[in-house]
């Protein structure tokens, strides 16, 4: 690979609503594993924003440690990040979107940031239905300590070192459902076109959107014998449907056979389009969803696409009932409340 | 014939109790009515932790010379719980006077001929007077108060006027409370007339004071310093911070319009939580705080950790309590100097604060905000439990429209519009080791980064080029350099003494009285209360200029003395340690009594 980014930019590029190439969503080059999954998913978060329009600096990134936890320099480089500790980016997420709850927040991690280390901060963050997206590049295993199992790893995948995994994976979409997320996908690094617009559904919903996002790692994950592999995790592919994003101003243009696909409308009006194949169900139930996960297990299975979908919940701004303006932008006069009422507090203290 | 100790306004009594009967309350009207009788008082709640049915203890300590220390011995002892009649029947001071409930008799061992023996029905009385159990109870603790202010000959109405402002928005308690105390006023009054010669009389010595819990006027004093955001985990001594904080947001921070709130608090799941939520929130522009306890600290120290090197404000207040690990969770102590100044691992420091009065609590935390995002780095309050969850009687509050908050160097869209050179993070322009920073949003093409607890170099970029790392680090240094000179000082009283006696925080108390009692001896001393860590130059000149010098502190290992030693490269021997580590608050009998068994 190369360690120089080029500069060129085609004088033909596709430009945006806001006049901006997908180059300016783009961050540095990434000095991850040729063929990692990881690269795909930043391909993925950045032609999702490009075509939603976003401007990057409205945008704030954030992860924990490790090599999904790279990533964000790769991405959005006109934007804002933060490299937290292992397996807190939740934290300091929250904080931030506490300050200003006025811009949108990315946070990336791995399987072992969130399953393990983080699992306590990614259960919080959960239950306080923050305004976020919250991406898991899951390789099953930690790559950058050189290929341990993770706390996803399946019960008997065996990576570069050949021991089969022993314990208990963790289903981090079955965990999210339970903990209350109100969007919950899965996908694959190898299925930009399922994972873009699962990404701009993200964007949209106002609420915790959690997409487990399954992403070979081709140094230590990759065998045979692996169920995180490229070649298995194709071979075991279930999709709950296809999926377009359609975005509020622009109209439906892309058609599905009749009596097949179903529409679900965002809150601002956006669509996500979803074409059913033999998974039919309600996506709003969350017993429905958790049904087909464990079903589809069961058939030693991968189940992708948006699992589950439930707008009407409330952020935590929302819950803790703070004011619609940025906290971060009130001036001193409005919250400072200043000496007129310092006598008769000092008065409440005699 | 016995002696009685004859005392006016000078004397303390101790409550003992048990926990979750209401008898805290009641005892700060004990206090208050002192204090609102003009005459200096200090309470000290000791308590287990345990939610009911443990035994409690309640100092007072009535000071006419205005001492707020603690003072060992007990002229008057309350024993209202059996639990711990004999420990306390045998600790009351001779000459002292024993007040008990005598619904039932003492039992037959307790008897000693050097104390007076006040028997008051108080179980009796209650069943007497009220059917409801829990109203006997509660109404107990008030019948004995109304007895100790016929014994004590204080002012009865100044009892009446606490009830009326106590229960101004619960109108109809104000009869039931005042009926109590007349109960015990009038029985005290029939059976133990001439009995006590303990008397608190009123006189003019607290002028506009106010009588106030450091954590209050912590919390109070972060709705000033417009804090918007909290993260926290509960822990006592710390919990009251934050619903100090919350009460007053309540109060003052609700939109009139909307209903909403101008602040967010978020009860995190841990104190990991609690301090990423503040570096988060402080990362983005807002001012934000978080309050806790020793566990808490060892708990952030990562955290600390990052927001030191990636340069993020951060205002932690830290209410100590004995340890190590669970400790003493109930009980004061000022263990946590070194860990707060070193916390985390590689080569961090950070900036201390050491607040000795509810009215510093409020002026720190307001300072505080401002060196945080001056200097971009952790500040930690070092409040205690003594200071923080006991009422303390205090300067008023303070505030002038005029003071602007210091929100550092942060580049907003103008400053960088009008930016010719590169910007750079963490570029030290200025020559003070302090960069510019700016806030996500506020530019669509200049001044984003991507901060990182990784090596970095000036202008943010990942780097594992040593000797950009360390001139990164040396720069933290010059940061730190600049601190000195931004800190509170020390409060000195240098009158060219060969004796020095440092202390910090609620030692403070003590210490001062423990000086009036070295100049009884003729050991006359000089005195500097430390405000603040890194050390200024005025800390370093008071060690170095005199010869013998005794720090005074509540932990075992002379955690400021070492601090000391090891900032100031000053000999060590010229350092003695004055340690009190049980727990209680520190006493200037105590501080004395230690010096002089070293000099004499």
């Amino acid at each position: 690979m190369s360690y120089i980014k080029s500069n060129f930019r085609h004088p033909q590029a596709k430009v945006n609503e806001l006049g901006l190439t997908k180059k300016d969503y783009e961050g540095s080059l990434s000095t991850l594993c040729a063929g990692c999954g990881h690269d795909s998913i930043t391909a993925a978060i950045v032609q999702a924003f490009f075509e939603m329009n976003i401007e990057p600096h409205k945008v704030v990134k954030t992860s924990g440690i490790g090599c999904s936890s790279k990533t964000p320099t790769y991405y959005l480089s006109k934007a804002h990040g933060f490299n937290t500790v292992h397996g807190r980016m939740p934290s300091v997420t929250t904080g931030a979107n506490m300050a200003n709850r006025n811009m949108q927040y990315i946070g990336v991690s791995g399987d072992g940031d969130t399953a393990s280390i983080g699992m306590g901060q990614f259960a919080h963050v959960v239950r306080r239905n923050l305004n976020m997206i919250y991406i898991v590049m899951n390789n099953g295993c930690y790559g950058l300590t050189k290929g341990q199992d993770s706390a996803t790893a399946d019960i008997g995948s065996a990576g570069k070192k050949g021991v089969p995994n022993q314990f208990s994976a963790i289903d981090l979409c079955q965990l999210s459902l339970q903990l209350g997320a109100g969007y919950v996908a899965r996908s694959f690094s190898g299925d930009k076109n399922q994972l873009v617009p699962l990404i701009q559904g993200a964007i949209e919903h106002k609420g915790f959107a959690f997409i487990d996002v399954i992403s070979p790692c081709v140094t230590f994950n990759n065998t045979p014998t692996s169920t995180k592999g490229y070649e298995y995790v194709r071979d075991h592919l279930d999709a709950t449907g296809t999926i377009d994003f359609v975005p509020h101003r622009q109209e439906l243009k892309i058609l599905h056979p009749e009596g097949t696909s179903k529409e679900v409308t965002l809150h601002d009006g956006s669509k996500l389009l979803l074409k059913k194949n033999s998974h039919d169900y309600d996506l709003s139930s969350k017993r429905e969803a958790m049904n087909v996960i464990e079903t589809v297990a069961e058939e030693k299975k991968i189940l992708t696409g948006l699992i589950y979908l439930n707008e009407d919940d409330h952020d935590t701004h929302v819950r803790i009932n703070s004011v619609d303006e940025s906290l971060n932008a009130l001036p001193q006069d409005q919250v400072c409340p200043g000496s007129i009422v310092m006598d008769d507090l000092n008065e409440s203290f005699r | 014939m016995m002696s009685k100790i004859k005392a006016t306004n000078d004397f303390v009594v101790l409550f003992a109790n048990i926990n979750g009967s209401g008898s805290a309350s009641a005892n700060n009207l004990f206090a208050k009515a002192v204090f609102n009788l003009g005459v200096p008082v200090s309470a000290k709640n000791i308590f287990p932790s345990n939610i009911q049915g443990l035994p409690t203890w309640f100092e007072v300590r009535v000071s006419e010379k205005g001492y707020l220390g603690r003072r060992e011995g007990y002229d008057f002892m309350v024993a209202t719980n059996g639990q711990t009649l004999d420990k306390d029947y045998n600790e009351l001071a001779t000459g002292g006077y024993f007040f008990y409930d005598s619904s039932r008799l003492l039992p037959e061992h307790l008897k000693r001929n050097d104390i007076t023996e006040i028997g008051i029905p108080l179980t009796k009385i209650c069943n007497e007077n009220y059917t409801n159990p829990r109203l006997r109870q509660i109404f107990k603790n008030i019948i004995y108060i109304g007895a100790l202010a016929y014994l004590f000959d204080m002012d009865f109405s100044v009892f009446e006027n606490s009830i009326k402002i106590q229960f101004a928005k619960k109108a109809k308690l104000i009869e039931p409370n005042i009926n109590a105390l007349r109960l015990g006023y009038d029985y005290a009054k029939e059976y133990y007339s001439n009995t006590c010669e303990l008397n608190i009389h009123r006189r003019d010595l607290v002028g506009d004071k106010i009588m106030v819990e450091g954590n209050a006027a912590t919390g109070l004093g972060a709705v000033f310093a417009g804090v918007t955001v909290a993260g926290w985990y509960p822990i006592t001594p710390s919990t009251s911070v934050i619903e100090a904080f919350e009460k007053y947001c309540h109060k003052f921070r609700v939109d009139e319009k909307s209903g909403k709130n101008k602040f967010a608090i978020v009860q995190a799941e841990d104190e990991l939580a609690a301090i990423g939520i503040v570096i988060g929130a402080a990362w983005n522009g807002a001012r934000s705080f978080t309050a806790t306890s020793g566990p808490g600290l060892s708990l952030m120290s990562e955290f600390l950790g990052l927001a030191y090197f990636a340069e993020v404000p951060v205002f932690l207040v830290d209410i100590q309590r004995s340890g190590p690990s669970t400790g003493m969770p109930t009980r004061t102590q000022q263990s946590d100097v070194l860990p707060g100044a070193y916390a985390s691992h590689g080569d961090t420091k950070h900036v201390l604060l050491f607040p000795n009065s509810p009215k510093e609590c409020f002026d720190m935390t307001v300072e505080g905000m401002d060196l945080s995002e001056r200097l971009q780095t952790p500040v930690i309050m070092m409040s205690d439990l003594d200071l923080g969850m006991n009422t303390h009687m205090s300067e008023p509050f303070e505030w002038d429209d005029n003071y602007q908050w210091d929100r550092g160097k942060v580049l907003d869209y103008e400053g960088l519009e009008a930016k010719k050179e590169r910007w750079g993070r963490y570029l030290d322009v200025d020559g003070d080791g302090i960069p510019y920073r700016t806030i996500p949003g506020a530019h669509p093409t200049k001044g984003a980064f991507f901060t990182r607890g990784s090596s970095h170099d000036e202008y943010a970029i990942y780097t594992e080029d040593g000797k950009i790392y360390e001139k990164g680090m040396i720069r933290l240094l010059k940061k730190w350099d600049t601190a000195k000179t931004l800190v509170p000082q020390a409060i000195i009283n240098d009158s060219h003494n060969v004796i020095g006696l440092i202390y910090f925080g609620t030692s403070s108390f003590a210490a001062k009285e423990a000086e009036d009692i070295l100049n009884s001896h003729d050991v006359p001393t000089d005195e500097m209360r430390i405000r603040a860590f890194p050390f200024g130059k005025e800390v370093e000149d008071f060690v170095k200029s005199h010869k013998t010098i005794f720090v005074v502190e509540q932990n075992r290992d002379a955690q400021m003395k070492s601090l000391l030693v090891n900032e100031l490269q000053v000999d060590p021997n010229v350092l003695n340690a004055v340690l009190n580590i049980d727990g209680m608050p520190i006493t200037a009998q105590f501080i004395a009594d230690e010096i002089l068994k070293v000099i004499k």
